[in-house]
């Protein structure tokens, strides 16, 4: 049977809530046999053994211990997206399974996502459309202005390459641009966007009116911005976070909100997701909430299964692969 | 009395929806006697007669024959933005009164304006705030999507300052730009922002993914986007207006994307402002409106406060006017 002689590619489910995208099956299918969740739990023996690769759509199916002993001809584990956090690195390597996520689809895309928060709270979109559409149109618009964008200052927390593709961005916007990193970017790099490094974050935070999270989460990034850097930014700064919710500490920051601490915020993640539907957060005027737009693009959800797809192939054929992920 | 060395400078009222903002008046003050329409209107005899310039904001307090004709000192004109569709340039001209107006104040932050609405539209952001904060949501699709801007084709119709400024945002998201213009602009303004002439506005209406409208309102210009040209346009497409209203045949607009002929629509200005309540616009999904606040933010409005005022100081001195607008 032609299909068996594909390599089997275990997918949480296609379609659904959480499943592969139907516009994305006849692409796989032409490269794996597609086995979903439900198929090998009805037939793990036989299932198991055909597995070779695991293609994990927003971290479906979740890779545990069992997972990973009842796939004995397991070679590779790709992750749509880049965030790994959801993963035991160590667990999986020491399963001899290598693991890949898709660092390039999803740049463009969510460095987009990142402006676009960042302009909508600026123009207080949201708060305008409303005026715009509601029943009574009673408002004073001298309370109603925004803030300027072009030639205003962006602090970019995480320069990695979703943080350096917004400084392009916001270039083009005269921003001044600061940036804090793990690590200083090269010389060139700095100057092709006039970023300027902040070593110690509390710089940046002061200075910026913009701030923009764009850090993967690690034990060092959770809760990365709490209290005492919100009371660091100015009182007319905007808050911007598009990397994980974990990275702020959102009971601070509904405080923050309240009292005038800061701005506005616009969050294109938080943690959880979706929020608890009682939650402070959805409660206030100032602030944008989006669901995980990031890479919510067609054409960057195709291109992460293309990336992911191009690492399976290559762990499979022993060839060094794209975007491998290493336990660090 | 101090009071009355200063001149009589008329304005439509303060505060309020659209008023002269009260915390611009203690400086217009420094310079100006101001005098509400109110006022006016309570004692025309006297009053009329010392008016020698109106400060117009938002439009407001609107130029008739009448007041011309009891305005025999008037002099200039300072209307606020950029647009001067609302004024009759005849009229004023026939009664030798000057007129200004606040181009590049307003310039970047509509620029801004328009990326945003771009920004907004194609990733659903509305929507999907909406979806975030629903009492009814329980979990975020998998497979509800936007489309990327980055990479895009978008098409500029109109290259002025506001154009450009778009252009130059753009560039920066990697997409392709497509320009149609009444003149074409140099080379080297072109390759800056990697821009292609479309001396043919059909031409960018068909390859475009996002169309974005940033020309003044003209006879011309009047309806400039209808039904022919929504039915050049992508069904994938989207329309951004951040010019006037009636740059489009909105009735046309709505049959588009009711019919699907196009894809979404984002507008800053309509026609009019405000749409009637019952307006289908504002019910469809796939439209974002907002009440025309393009270069809504507080230090823009301080500019064009200022450069009104100084445009008004130039034209009641002889000296030559700032941002005059020649009739």
């Amino acid at each position: 049977m032609e299909g068996e002689e594909l390599p089997g590619l275990l997918v949480n489910e296609i379609g659904g809530i959480h499943g592969i995208l139907h516009g994305h099956v006849a692409f796989l299918k032409k490269h794996f046999y597609l086995i979903t969740m439900k198929e090998f739990l009805a037939n793990k023996k036989q299932m198991g053994k055909k597995i070779q690769a695991i293609y994990l759509w927003w971290h479906k199916p979740v890779i545990d211990q069992e997972l990973l002993q009842s796939l004995p001809n397991l070679k590779v584990i790709a992750n749509s997206g880049v965030g790994m956090e959801h993963l035991d690195l160590k667990l999986v390597a020491s399963f001899g399974v290598k693991m890949a996520n898709a660092p390039r689809a999803v740049s463009s895309s969510t460095a987009d996502t990142g402006m676009a928060l960042l302009l909508a709270s600026a123009i207080r979109l949201v708060e305008g459309y409303h005026l715009a559409i509601s029943s009574h149109v009673e408002y004073c618009e001298a309370d109603f202005l925004g803030v300027e964008v072009t030639g205003a200052t962006l602090g970019i927390i995480g320069m990695g390459r979703i943080g350096y593709k917004i400084a392009v961005r916001a270039k083009a916007f005269e921003m001044n641009i600061l940036y804090h990193n793990r690590t200083r970017r090269k010389e060139q790099e700095e100057q092709a966007v006039g970023a300027t490094y902040c070593e110690k974050k509390e710089n940046l935070l002061q200075q910026a009116d913009f701030v923009m999270v764009v850090v993967s989460l690690t034990p060092q990034t959770h809760k990365l911005i709490g209290k005492r850097e919100l009371e660091l930014m100015k009182p007319t700064a905007t808050l911007i976070n598009i990397s994980r919710g974990a990275v702020i500490d959102q009971e601070a920051l509904v405080t923050a909100l309240q009292t005038g601490v800061i701005r506005a915020a616009a969050l294109d993640v938080t943690y959880p997701e979706p929020l608890p539907r009682d939650h402070a957060l959805l409660k206030l005027k100032n602030i944008i909430i989006t669901p995980h737009l990031g890479i919510k693009t067609d054409k960057a959800t195709y291109m992460i299964t293309e990336e992911a797809v191009e690492n399976i192939l290559a762990a499979l054929h022993g060839l060094p692969m794209p975007s491998e992920v290493l336990p660090s | 009395m101090e009071g009355q060395e200063l001149p009589y400078v008329l304005i439509d009222y303060i505060g309020g929806k659209h008023g002269v903002y009260e915390d611009h008046i203690e400086f217009l003050e420094k310079y100006f006697h101001l005098i509400t329409m109110k006022e006016y209107l309570e004692n025309k005899k006297l009053l009329g007669k010392k008016i020698r310039a109106v400060y117009m904001w938002y439009q407001k307090p609107v130029i008739s024959e009448e007041l011309l004709q009891n305005l025999p000192n008037l002099k200039i004109v300072a209307s606020s933005g950029v647009g001067i569709d609302h004024l009759d340039l005849n009229l004023l001209s026939s009664y030798g009164v000057k007129l200004s107006n606040t181009p590049f104040a307003v310039s970047t932050d509509t620029a801004d304006f328009g990326m945003a609405l771009m920004l907004a539209s194609s990733r659903r952001l509305v929507e999907g705030h909406q979806m975030a904060i629903s009492p009814d949501t329980e979990y975020f699709p998998a497979d509800w999507l936007g489309a990327e801007v980055s990479g895009a084709t978008l098409g500029i119709v109109g290259m002025g300052t506001i154009g450009y400024k778009v252009a130059q945002r753009a560039k920066a998201f990697e997409m392709k730009i497509l320009y149609h213009n009444r003149n074409q602009r140099t080379k080297e303004e072109e390759s800056a922002v990697g821009a292609i002439y479309c001396k043919k506005i059909d031409d960018l209406l068909q390859q475009s993914d996002f169309v974005l409208l940033s020309v003044k309102l003209t006879p011309q210009t009047h309806r400039l986007i209808g039904k022919r040209e929504l039915e050049l346009m992508k069904p994938t497409a989207t329309l951004i207006n951040i010019s006037r209203g009636l740059v489009v045949d909105q009735d046309a607009l709505v049959e588009a994307l009711q019919n699907k002929t196009v894809k979404a629509a984002a507008l800053d200005v309509t026609y009019p402002e405000p749409l009637p309540r019952d307006h289908p616009l504002l019910k469809m999904k796939n439209v974002i409106i907002t009440p025309h606040i393009g270069s809504a933010t507080k230090k823009t409005r301080r500019l064009m406060m200022e450069n009104m005022m100084e445009s008004i100081q130039a034209g009641l001195s002889g000296l030559p006017i700032p941002n005059e607008v020649l009739l």
